[in-house]
C-alpha cells in the first residue's frame, strides 16, 4: 500500500517535472541551447500569481495572469539576451543563460524579500479515500493536467501549421529557412509555449506546497532538465517519459527511510547512468557530427 | 643588445609572478612588524583562495573550452578531507607549517580523485551536458557530507578545522598561488597546452590529429579539481568551520564570474578579476545588509550578461572593434586612432 502511493505520487510530481522538461527539450531542439532561465521563470510565473491572488482572489485568474506574464517575460528574455548571441559559440549563450537564472533570481529577492511567500489561496485541500488508500485532489488535478499538456502538445506539434515548422525548424535550421519559415517567429513561439507551460506546472508546485520564493523554480528546473537529458534531449515524448521516470524514482527512494536523505543524488546517478549507456538519452536520436 | 632583448622577454613571461611575489613581500613584512588589521588579513586569505579557484576554473573554461558548475563541489572535498586531516595532523605533528602543508596536499589529492572518478563518465559528454553533470555532481557532494554521520564530517553543523596564525596563513595561500600559476602557466604553454587549446577550437579537427580527447580532457579536469581542493583546504583554515551549505552552486557561479570577466583563455585576467570581485564582495559584505545583500548576486549577473554578449555577439563585431579596452588606451594616451580607420579594418576581417 505504501509502495501504491509513492507510486502514485511520483507519477504526479513526474507530471509536473515532465511539463517543464517540455519547455527545456522544446527549446533545445529548436534553438540548439540550454535555457538556463527556464526554472526561474517558473519562480516569476509564482510570484505573479502571489499578487494576482492579492488583486484579485481566484486562482484561475491568477493562473491566467501568471501564464501571460511568463509568456511574456520568456520572448523578452529571448529577444534581449539570447538573441543577439544566435551564431556564437554554445559556451557563451550557456553562461548568458545562468546570467539570465541568476538575474531573475536576485531581482525577485529585492522585489519581495527572502522571507517566502504562502499563497494559501492556491492550495486545494482533501483527499478521495478508497478504503484505507487515500488520493490527494491536488495529486489527481495534476495527473489531468499532464495527461491533457501532453495530448494537446502533440496534436498542436502533429496537426497545426506551426507546430509542423518547429519540427522542421529543429531538424535543420538553414533548410526550414529556405522553405520560407520564419526561423526566428518559430524560435520565439517555442520560448512563449515553454514559459506558458512553466507558469502551469508552477500553479501545480504551488497547489501541493504553498510555499513560495526565489529558489522556487532552481532545483525543479535542474531535475527537470536532467529528466530531459534522461529522455532524451529535443524529443517531446522523450521529456515526458524522463519526467514520469524521474518522479517515480524520486518518490520511491524518499519512501525508503535509507535512501531518503540521498533522493537527490539518487536522482542525479540515473543521469549519468543512463548518459553512459545511452548517451542521446532514452528517446533521443543520435546526432552524428559531419565536418 | 641580445641580452636586453632576454631580460625583456624574461620580464614579459614572468611578470606575474613578479608582481604577486613583490606585493607578497611588502604585505609579508607588514603583517610580520605587526602593521596588518586582521580584516586585511582576511581579505588576503580571501583573495589568494579566489586567485587559486580562477585560475583552476580558467583551466577548464577558457582553455578546454567546457563549462564546469561544479567547482564548488570539488573545492568541498578537498575543504571536508583537508579539514578533517588537519585535525589529526595537528594532534600528530603540532600546529605547524608541516601540517597545514600536508593538508592542502592531501585535500587536493581527495579532491582530484573525485576529478577522475566523476571526470570518467562525464567526460564522455560535452557542452551543456557536461555543464549538468558537473553541477549535479556538486549538488551530490553536498548532500553526501551533510548526511554522512556527525562524528566523520560534522553533518548540518559543519566541521571545525584547526586554527593556524593568522599573520602567516595568508603568505601560505599566496605560496599556493603561486604554486598553481606556475603548474597551470607552464602547462598552458607546453605542447600539452596546445593541444589542450586545439580541443576548445575545434573538437574534431584535434581528434584528426591524433589528439587524445578523452585523456586530455580528463587530465585538465583531475588537475583543476586538485588545485580546488587546495582552495577548499585554505579556506576551512581561513573559517574555522566549514559547512556544506557554503559550496552551493552560487559559489561556483562567482568563480565563473570571475573567469569570464577576467577574459575566458586569460590566466592573468582571472586573477586580476579574482582580486577584484573577492575586495568588492568583503567591503560590500559589511555595508550590505540583510536584503540588500542581494544586490550583489545582481551585479555579478548583470556583468555576466553584459560582458558575454559584448564579447560573443556577432552583431557587435563593429561596436566591439571601435570601443574596446585597447583603442581607449590608445586614444587617452594621444596614439589616436581615426575610427574611419578601425571601422575599414573590421570589415577587413569580416
Amino acid at each position: 500500500m505504501e509502495f501504491l502511493t509513492a507510486l502514485i505520487n511520483g507519477l504526479s510530481s513526474g507530471g509536473t517535472y515532465a511539463i517543464i522538461a517540455l519547455g527545456y527539450t522544446m527549446v533545445y531542439g529548436i534553438a540548439r541551447m540550454l535555457n538556463f532561465a527556464h526554472g526561474d521563470i517558473i519562480m516569476v510565473g509564482g510570484y505573479a500569481m502571489y499578487v494576482t491572488l492579492l488583486l484579485a482572489g481566484h486562482p484561475l485568474i491568477a493562473l491566467a495572469a501568471a501564464i501571460l506574464f511568463c509568456t511574456l517575460l520568456g520572448v523578452t528574455v529571448e529577444k534581449l539576451a539570447y538573441k543577439p548571441l544566435r551564431g556564437a559559440s554554445p559556451l557563451a549563450v550557456l553562461i548568458t543563460a545562468i546570467g539570465v537564472s541568476f538575474l531573475l533570481q536576485s531581482l525577485a529577492q529585492i522585489v519581495f524579500g527572502s522571507s517566502p511567500k504562502m499563497p494559501v489561496k492556491l492550495q486545494i485541500p482533501g483527499a478521495v479515500s478508497l478504503g484505507t488508500f487515500k488520493i490527494d485532489y491536488s495529486t489527481l488535478i495534476t495527473l489531468a493536467v499532464t495527461v491533457v499538456i501532453m495530448t494537446a502538445l502533440t496534436l498542436f506539434i502533429k496537426y497545426s501549421k506551426t507546430g509542423r515548422a518547429m519540427v522542421a525548424v529543429s531538424e535543420d535550421r538553414d533548410a526550414a529557412l529556405l522553405m520560407g519559415i520564419n526561423t526566428n517567429a518559430i524560435i520565439t513561439i517555442t520560448f512563449a509555449v515553454g514559459s506558458a507551460l512553466a507558469a502551469v506546472a508552477g500553479y501545480l508546485m504551488l497547489m501541493k506546497a504553498p510555499s513560495l520564493s526565489n529558489t522556487l523554480g532552481a532545483m525543479p528546473g535542474i531535475k527537470a532538465f536532467t529528466a530531459a537529458v534522461i529522455g532524451g534531449i529535443g524529443s517531446i515524448p522523450g521529456a515526458m517519459v524522463g519526467g514520469i521516470l524521474l518522479g517515480v524514482v524520486e518518490a520511491l527512494s524518499f519512501s525508503v527511510p535509507a535512501l531518503a536523505p540521498f533522493t537527490e543524488a539518487v536522482e542525479f546517478s540515473i543521469l549519468i547512468i543512463v548518459l553512459l549507456v545511452k548517451p542521446s538519452g532514452i528517446l533521443g536520436k543520435a546526432r552524428r557530427e559531419k565536418v | 643588445m641580445m641580452n636586453m632583448q632576454k631580460a625583456r622577454s624574461f620580464v614579459k613571461t614572468y611578470l606575474n609572478y613578479l608582481v604577486i611575489g613583490a606585493l607578497l613581500l611588502v604585505f609579508a613584512l607588514l603583517s610580520l612588524t605587526g602593521n596588518m588589521s586582521s580584516g586585511n588579513l582576511y581579505l588576503l586569505e580571501k583573495i589568494a583562495i579566489a586567485i587559486v579557484l580562477a585560475i583552476s576554473l580558467s583551466m577548464v573554461v577558457g582553455f578546454l573550452g567546457e563549462l564546469s558548475l561544479g567547482h564548488a563541489g570539488f573545492m568541498c572535498v578537498g575543504a571536508y578531507v583537508g579539514g578533517k586531516i588537519s585535525v589529526l595532523l595537528v594532534e600528530a605533528l603540532g600546529n605547524g607549517i608541516l601540517a597545514v602543508a600536508l593538508s592542502l596536499l592531501v585535500g587536493g589529492i581527495a579532491a582530484a580523485l573525485f576529478g577522475v572518478i566523476i571526470g570518467l563518465p562525464a567526460l564522455r559528454l560535452r557542452g551543456d551536458y557536461l555543464a549538468i553533470v558537473t553541477l549535479a555532481f556538486g549538488e551530490i557532494v553536498r548532500t553526501l557530507v551533510m548526511n554522512l554521520p556527525e562524528t566523520l564530517f560534522g553533518g548540518t553543523l559543519g566541521l571545525e578545522s584547526p586554527r593556524y596564525d593568522k599573520k602567516h596563513l595568508f603568505i601560505v595561500g599566496f605560496v599556493c598561488v603561486l604554486l598553481c600559476l606556475a603548474v597551470i602557466q607552464n602547462l598552458i604553454k607546453s605542447k600539452h597546452g596546445r593541444a589542450i587549446k586545439s580541443i576548445r577550437d575545434n573538437e574534431i579537427a584535434a581528434r584528426t590529429m591524433g589528439i587524445d580527447i578523452t585523456r586530455y580532457k580528463l587530465f585538465v579536469f583531475t588537475v583543476s579539481s586538485f588545485f580546488a581542493g587546495v582552495a577548499g583546504v585554505l579556506y576551512s583554515y581561513s573559517n574555522y568551520r566549514i559547512q556544506s551549505a557554503n559550496f552551493d552552486y552560487n559559489y561556483s557561479i562567482e568563480i565563473l564570474v570571475m573567469v569570464v570577466l577576467g577574459g575566458m583563455g586569460s590566466i592573468n585576467g582571472s586573477m586580476v578579476a579574482a582580486a577584484l570581485i573577492t575586495f568588492l564582495n568583503v567591503k560590500l559584505q559589511t555595508l550590505l545588509t540583510g536584503d540588500l545583500a542581494v544586490l550583489q548576486n545582481l551585479l555579478y549577473a548583470a556583468i555576466l550578461i553584459v560582458i558575454v554578449i559584448y564579447k560573443n555577439a556577432p552583431g557587435l563585431k563593429g561596436f566591439r572593434e571601435r570601443y574596446n579596452l585597447k583603442t581607449l588606451i590608445q586614444r587617452l594616451s594621444g596614439k589616436k586612432q581615426l575610427p574611419e580607420a578601425a571601422e575599414e579594418s573590421g570589415k577587413e576581417d569580416a
